[in-house]
């Protein structure tokens, strides 16, 4: 509880666009108004189509709704500030960035070498440098839950460098 | 009679009894593995349920459902960290209790009364369905627009968090279920001429993503943690004297289970944390809880099994989940054809009383499982997360690419992982936004064809005695954190 209280001060006593609260606040708003414009470029149509209101209609209420309601959070946490996040670790921007490595591949190369890399990868970055353990992760176990998938789902992965190999 | 009959149906298959067998086993995987749940368990097992018929699909699931929600009492007791944020209040005692050599003994109560509280609810399933199912044909399209309506405030006044931003994220929910062609226009809504977003978001990649790849983020947070593990012997049932202390707040917490499970919320988190409080009201020695109560444990695992039954209740009667998981268990009866509402009661009863059955045979099964295999399951927590999170992450991709063979999907999927890790950081659960997708077609399309009806006049909403009473209890639901929070301030 204490250090709830302290957390909370020392965010109050940083410049309001520094804030949590602001920031969040303000993204939220951001993205919403964005939205809210794109609504406007959605079609009319002429009323005898028309079932009860315009399909931008619906969107429109609900941004607007969430605009207020954030002015409104943003309001309540001028009075009672948000605590402060501890910063994230390095750990969480490696496995953050590894989301992005795996839709680069998957794009690019391979749906099950992007699974494969990924695996090796956010396990070596949370402290695995046992071989066979990164084998484990990153390639028998990819392999078991691709052919699982393949044989009860009958399901067919998107081409790439491997996935044509094993299909042919 | 013919009812208890259909119910005792699954006793008599074979393939539904090894579905039970696996969906029970599965679950308590799930329920002891932190971060991971019967939700995202659900999700992820969905798509293998289409090679299953209807009824064992939804036992499977439902049985997930049972057995995730007992399961993680036994990481909340031994590590001290809940396996679902239902087992959250669990820690509260079960962990003292453990460090002071009696970790059977809690896990033994942990087990009774998560298995008397999931009865229980069935037994309120069986008995309170059929009948909301049979008010539910009063309902037009203005009455289930308002319920829709007090099943989103109810999840902001009773849901764990700031009501507002429960609501925020209740919005932004119905807000994704319009993405995609609009059903009853076919205009393109936010599809930024991507294809395969005019079939709209699908449910599963966002389900996987806010709550599986968003805990993998915070996982990624958490490599350097250390966990205490106290060392299990064996699970000890309770004794006459805990039995004694214990048998009122059982049936009270399944009571505040069953009742909270009911209404659109976090289902058994919710609940434990009410039947939690509730218990230490009402106690002897209040001063114990805390410091490995018996009471603390029973109270809080009653609740939150007794909260599986009760979130059944809206769903298979009106179509209106009760919690993450059974709008995961909604999905899976729409994808299998099953069309939940009071026409299922009338038309379809043997798979219901089916259903019913099988939630029953759960409760028994992991009381069975969790008896003499706790040990075992203790086990599991054992697997360090470089290497679970990593295999969790190829099932999770696997998982959603299966259900439509799009890669897009996977990528939704990891947008909503990110997403949801800055949700949940900032105070934002990720459970209004599943709840409010999967009401957000039902809450439109009902107020389109009311306005239809009403040939556009807002006011007549008021003019339906039913709808009018879900809109003042709405405006009730809204009113209570700040009545709530009123009251808890004189009192501070």
């Amino acid at each position: 509880m204490k250090n709830v209280q302290k957390q909370k001060r020392a965010n109050k006593s940083l410049p309001f666009f520094f804030r949590d609260e602001f920031k969040v606040s303000l993204i939220i708003i951001l993205i919403s108004v964005a939205l809210l414009i794109t609504t406007f470029t959605f079609d009319i149509v002429p009323p005898i189509l028309n079932r009860g209101i315009q399909p931008a209609t619906f969107p429109k209420a609900l941004l607007v709704l969430i605009i207020i309601m954030t002015l409104f959070i943003y309001y309540l946490a001028t009075k009672n500030p948000w605590k402060v996040e501890k910063k994230l670790p390095r750990s969480f921007f490696l496995t953050l960035s590894s989301f992005v490595i795996f839709v680069v591949v998957s794009k690019t190369l391979d749906f099950f070498l992007a699974i494969s890399a990924l695996s090796i990868f956010v396990s070596y970055c949370w402290g695995e440098k046992r071989l066979f353990y990164l084998f484990l992760v990153g390639i028998i176990f990819p392999i078991i839950v691709f052919i699982f998938f393949e044989t009860i789902l009958g399901l067919r992965f998107p081409p790439g460098i491997i996935t044509n190999i094993y299909y042919s | 009679m013919d009812n208890l009959l259909l119910m005792l149906a699954p006793l008599f298959s074979s393939k539904l009894l090894l579905v039970l067998f696996f969906g029970t086993l599965f679950g308590l995987i799930l329920g002891v593995l932190p971060g991971l749940g019967p939700t995202t368990g659900g999700a992820l097992i969905l798509p293998f349920t289409m090679t299953l018929d209807p009824l064992s699909a939804i036992v499977l699931l439902t049985s997930i459902y049972c057995a995730g929600t007992y399961g993680g009492a036994i990481t909340a007791v031994l590590i001290n960290t809940p396996g679902t944020p239902a087992a959250a209040a669990t820690c509260l005692d079960g962990y003292p209790l453990a460090q002071k050599g009696e970790a059977g003994r809690a896990l033994g109560m942990a087990t009774v009364s998560s298995t008397v509280g999931g009865i229980f609810s069935v037994v309120i399933l069986v008995f309170f369905a059929p009948i909301l199912a049979q008010l539910a044909y009063e309902f037009g399209q203005p009455e289930y627009f308002a319920l829709a309506i007090f099943g989103l405030t109810m999840l902001a006044s009773i849901g764990e968090g700031s009501p507002i931003k429960n609501l925020i994220a209740g919005a932004f929910g119905i807000l994704i279920s319009t993405v995609g062609k609009d059903f009853m226009t076919s205009i393109d809504r936010f599809t930024f001429g991507i294809n395969e977003l005019t079939e709209g978001i699908g449910f599963i990649p966002v389900v996987v993503g806010l709550f599986a790849m968003s805990e993998m983020l915070t996982q990624s947070t958490l490599i350097n943690q250390i966990f205490n593990r106290i060392a299990l012997k064996a699970i000890k049932l309770p004794s006459k004297d805990d039995y004694k202390k214990t048998w009122k707040t059982i049936l009270r917490s399944s009571g505040i289970g069953s009742f909270i499970g009911v209404l659109p919320a976090e289902g058994g988190t919710v609940a434990s944390l009410i039947g939690y409080s509730e218990a230490k009201r009402f106690s002897k020695n209040p001063e114990e809880f805390g410091k490995g109560s018996i009471e603390g444990i029973a109270g809080a695992e009653a609740a939150n099994n007794a909260a599986t039954g009760g979130a059944m209740v809206p769903t298979l009667a009106l179509g209106i989940p009760g919690s993450a998981t059974t709008a995961v268990i909604l999905t899976g009866l729409i994808i299998h054809g099953v069309r939940p509402g009071p026409d299922l009661f009338r038309e379809q009863p043997d798979f219901l009383y089916g259903i019913f059955g099988a939630m029953l045979i759960a409760n028994i099964l992991f009381f069975i499982f969790g008896f003499f295999g706790a040990k075992i399951f203790a086990r599991i927590t054992l697997v360090p997360n470089k290497i679970l999170w990593p295999m969790i992450f190829a099932v999770s991709v696997c998982g959603t690419y299966s259900l439509n063979q799009s890669i897009i999907d996977v990528w939704i999927m990891l947008f909503f992982g990110v997403l949801g890790f800055f949700m949940r950081r900032y105070g934002f659960s990720v459970v209004p936004v599943i709840i409010g997708l999967i009401l957000g077609e039902l809450v439109e399309g009902t107020l389109r064809q009311s306005l239809v009806i009403f040939d556009g006049n807002w006011l007549m909403f008021f003019t339906r005695p039913i709808a009018l009473t879900f809109f003042i209890l709405s405006l009730i639901a809204l009113a209570f954190p700040l009545i709530r929070s009123k009251k808890f301030r004189k009192k501070l």
